[in-house]
């Protein structure tokens, strides 16, 4: 029993990852063997074939794509961070006519399903802003989500006050005790926030696939949506193009896996 | 006069003023802007938007016009999504959460694994999985077959199969985001009332009826709650693995105003229909508080 058990778990788990262990070998396979039946497991002529076919087609350009996902993800976690830090600190250490119907409103649009905001923001993107096809649409408009400000505002609740009472004693300003007491101190909150905001954004679907159309356009997921629509599914391609999209993200994780484990845990934030 | 609390009125604004920026621009104002399109014969395509009152929400709920069944099969399909899938979601990562929580050597690293799948994308998920339950070429099928169970299951073009294979593949994406949150839950149980029932003689599952799941209620209702609501907003899976097949029967209600709104441009249509599923998604939610907060009251008393 106290043998079997590790075992048990072991097996498991390596059942559970295994469809990415078979992403990440097809990966390398021809596109014949991709497709062979009984499938191989270790490619039998390991080839970057698939990779070297993506990565620069003109099509489907992932190499591309790629980069666009770093770019969007990057700037909508730094926008999500920056707003949310300013509008958290003012909701839960300053004192302003309004503030309870603010946060009221702020906190109550987090119960308003998502699917209503759709094709009321692809008209204000559209025709407001001239953004249709372009990365700003994928990097600014679901920056307004309520999440980072309801996240950061409990952190900053937390802290204690004395050190922001020294600062002000000393002759600081609002705006030196928020950047150089409140930030420094958050940190940790500051780099869940903006970690969970990349993956949001890198993993952001329904949107990039509606709003992106040319292909250098897209991001990695609005891509991969492309590529598997196509006619005739290349399927060593596909894995390829999902390693691509996988590895950053996977990597961010493994690096930063307690701040994401604890911000989810903490908090709860679905996709 | 320059009053402190008018300085600090204004210092407060300027603080909130870019993230209000945004929240107006594409929270509040996409509210408002939404129902107002609802009300019009509206086609991003077109110059005219003619207001035609509640014509879009009547078409919707009439059974003889053209919009209504392909719409309430939508609304169905979600609907078959969530009962189905929102059990699976609860027990499988409230075990994981139990397995966690004992102590063993490499366990962060386990928790780790068993949530990787859900810092990928939807679209990632979905063409891995894609290819692992194709019919013809896929590792599932040709498994089965080689124990001796059926091998040319349609996964993906075919009822029941389709919803097997959604529901599965949504399990093994988020299982680790329900089960850390589970987790988190089962640790902040205090050790003293597992080691009282230890002392009164309860059995292992004695312990795990009386003390944990109690313990567990309000991180159970609250995991019950994201957990309904996400899988009532299903759409990147339907949308990759099974393009809403066989007919249109995996077509979720997110897909249906997507494509109805984003590739049809029958804008109009697309967002009294999400109005209607929103109605529906906040009437849902709080028939579950209520379920909640009775229990909860209930058992205390």
């Amino acid at each position: 029993m106290k043998v079997l058990r590790p075992a048990a778990l072991g097996l498991l788990t390596l059942l559970f990852v295994s469809p990415l262990l078979f992403m990440l070998l097809t990966s390398f396979k021809t596109e014949r063997e991709a497709v062979q039946t009984p499938p191989s497991l270790i490619p039998s002529e390991p080839t970057l074939q698939a990779y070297e076919r993506i990565l620069n087609a003109s099509d489907t350009p992932v190499f591309r794509w790629f980069l666009n996902s770093m770019f969007t993800a990057t700037l909508h976690a730094l926008l999500v961070v920056a707003t949310a830090a300013l509008a958290a600190y003012a909701l839960a250490r300053m004192d302003f006519r309004g503030k309870n119907v603010v946060f009221g409103v702020i906190v109550s649009t987090l119960f308003v399903p998502p699917v209503i905001l759709v094709i009321p923001n692809y008209m204000i993107v559209g025709e407001w802003f001239q953004w249709l096809d372009s990365l700003t649409a994928i990097i600014v408009p679901t920056a307004a989500g309520a999440f980072g400000v309801f996240f950061l505002r409990q952190f900053f609740l937390q802290l204690p006050q004395e050190l922001e009472e020294a600062a002000f004693l000393d002759g600081a300003n609002r705006w030196q005790v928020f950047f150089r007491v409140v930030l420094p101190l958050s940190k940790p909150a500051l780099a869940t926030l903006a970690l969970l905001s990349f993956l949001t954004n890198w993993n952001d679907f329904l949107w990039p696939v509606y709003v992106l159309f040319s292909p250098e356009n897209k991001t990695l997921q609005a891509g991969l949506a492309t590529l598997q629509a196509a006619n005739s599914v290349r399927y060593d391609l596909l894995m390829a193009a999902a390693v691509i999209a996988s590895v950053p993200v996977l990597l961010l994780f493994v690096i930063a896996q307690r701040y994401v484990i604890e911000g989810v845990s903490r908090s709860g934030v679905k996709g | 006069m320059a009053s402190p609390t008018r300085r600090s009125d204004l210092a407060a604004w300027l603080f909130l003023a870019p993230y209000l920026a945004l929240f107006v621009t594409f929270v509040l104002i996409p509210i408002v802007y939404g129902l107002w399109i609802s009300l019009h014969s509206w086609d991003f395509m077109l110059p005219d938007k003619p207001f035609i009152g509640l014509d879009n929400y009547i078409s919707l709920m009439s059974p003889d016009s053209v919009n209504f069944s392909p719409f309430w099969q939508s609304m169905q399909a979600s609907a078959i999504f969530t009962v189905a899938s929102v059990p699976l979601l609860l027990v499988v990562p409230l075990a994981v959460a139990l397995v966690m929580n004992a102590n063993f050597r490499g366990r962060n690293v386990v928790r780790a694994i068993y949530f990787a799948p859900y810092v990928l994308g939807v679209a990632v998920v979905g063409v891995v999985w894609r290819f692992v339950l194709d019919t013809n070429v896929g590792a599932l099928n040709w498994l089965l077959g080689a124990l001796g169970l059926p091998d040319s299951i349609a996964w993906l073009s075919s009822l029941p199969a389709a919803w097997v294979a959604l529901v599965g593949v949504t399990v093994w994406w988020t299982l680790g985001f329900n089960a850390v949150i589970f987790l988190a839950g089962l640790q902040d149980i205090p050790k003293e009332l597992y080691e009282a029932a230890k002392v009164d003689g309860a059995s292992k599952w004695q312990a795990f009826r009386n003390v944990t799941l109690p313990g567990l209620r309000q991180v159970t209702a609250f995991v019950t709650m994201i957990t309904i609501i996400a899988s009532a907003n299903m759409f990147g899976q339907s949308y990759v693995m099974t393009s809403g097949a066989p007919g249109q029967e995996t077509r979720t209600a997110i897909m249906y105003i997507a494509q109805d709104g984003l590739q049809n441009f029958r804008m109009g249509q697309a967002a009294a229909a999400s109005w209607i599923l929103t109605l529906a998604l906040m009437l849902l939610s709080l028939a579950i508080f209520a379920v909640f907060r009775d229990r909860s009251g209930g058992e205390t008393a």
